[in-house]
């Protein structure tokens, strides 16, 4: 078949810039970007463990940076990170059990995942700096 | 629409992919762990957080935490490797690219979890 285009100008599926962003593919698609950044996220704990490991001395070092302005921020998105991926997964088991795929109840879950996980990270660090 | 699949496809019930459900399988196991492991170690991050390296170090040495944080970072890495590969078999479609990309995963996930496990049993072991 000569005539037919088999790389260049084929037709394509519409991709996402065509869609009006709504809440729950936003929510789709912050799981996906929080699942990512954790998988980058764990270098730090595996960093901080092998620093505690290392001894006292480098142990300070990699912990003043972790307490330093900078990684706090880093550390509280990392905490949002966290706690949004696993709202985000709890709402597929909810998925998984046959439940939640209606109009209201799919929309009130995407709100419960964003709402609940930055109010549960703040919560958490509030608690951290309460306990400190 | 006819059911274009053999009668044998239909009872191995594995699909195009030849791997049925096991992936998705694994990844809800590890998922369910994680509920409840994420959820210690984030409560255990938050009484160590300000801590000096003699707190830390103590706490790791309790045989109890110690295998939880172990349990941690094995269900964890075991859940991203599976994630991660979703990722670059969704957008990465070079045969070439794809294959290394899979492997760096593996590579990845592999040497943080190993890492982290061996810093928390040489602590947990005393050293």
């Amino acid at each position: 078949m000569p005539d037919v285009d088999m790389k260049g100008s084929r037709p394509l599926s519409p991709h996402l810039q065509i869609y009006k962003p709504i809440l729950t593919m936003v929510m789709s698609i912050l799981h996906r970007i929080t699942g990512a950044a954790l998988y980058f996220g764990t270098l730090l704990l595996a960093w901080w463990l092998i620093a505690a490991a290392s001894g006292p001395a480098y142990f300070d070092f990699v912990n003043d940076l972790m307490g330093s302005i900078l990684g706090r921020l880093v550390l509280f998105g990392f905490t949002w990170a966290l706690v949004h991926h696993m709202l985000g997964g709890l709402r597929h088991f909810v998925w998984d059990m046959g439940a939640g795929f209606g109009r209201e109840a799919r929309e009130w879950l995407a709100r419960a995942t964003i709402i609940g996980s930055v109010a549960l990270t703040i919560l958490l660090w509030v608690i951290g700096y309460m306990v400190r | 629409m006819t059911d274009m699949r053999t009668p044998l496809g239909k009872v191995r019930g594995l699909g195009s992919a030849k791997e049925g459900t096991e992936h998705f399988w694994r990844q809800r196991v590890t998922a369910v762990a994680n509920v409840f492991l994420i959820s210690f170690f984030v409560v255990l991050v938050i009484s160590l957080q300000g801590g000096s390296h003699a707190d830390v170090v103590a706490a790791l040495k309790n045989p109890l935490i110690s295998i939880l944080l172990l349990l941690v970072i094995l269900s964890g890495v075991y859940h991203m490797k599976l994630g991660m590969q979703i990722i670059i078999e969704d957008y990465v479609h070079g045969d070439g690219v794809k294959f290394l990309a899979l492997m760096a995963n593996i590579f990845f996930c592999a040497a943080v979890g190993l890492g982290s496990v061996f810093a928390v049993i040489k602590i947990g072991f005393g050293g």
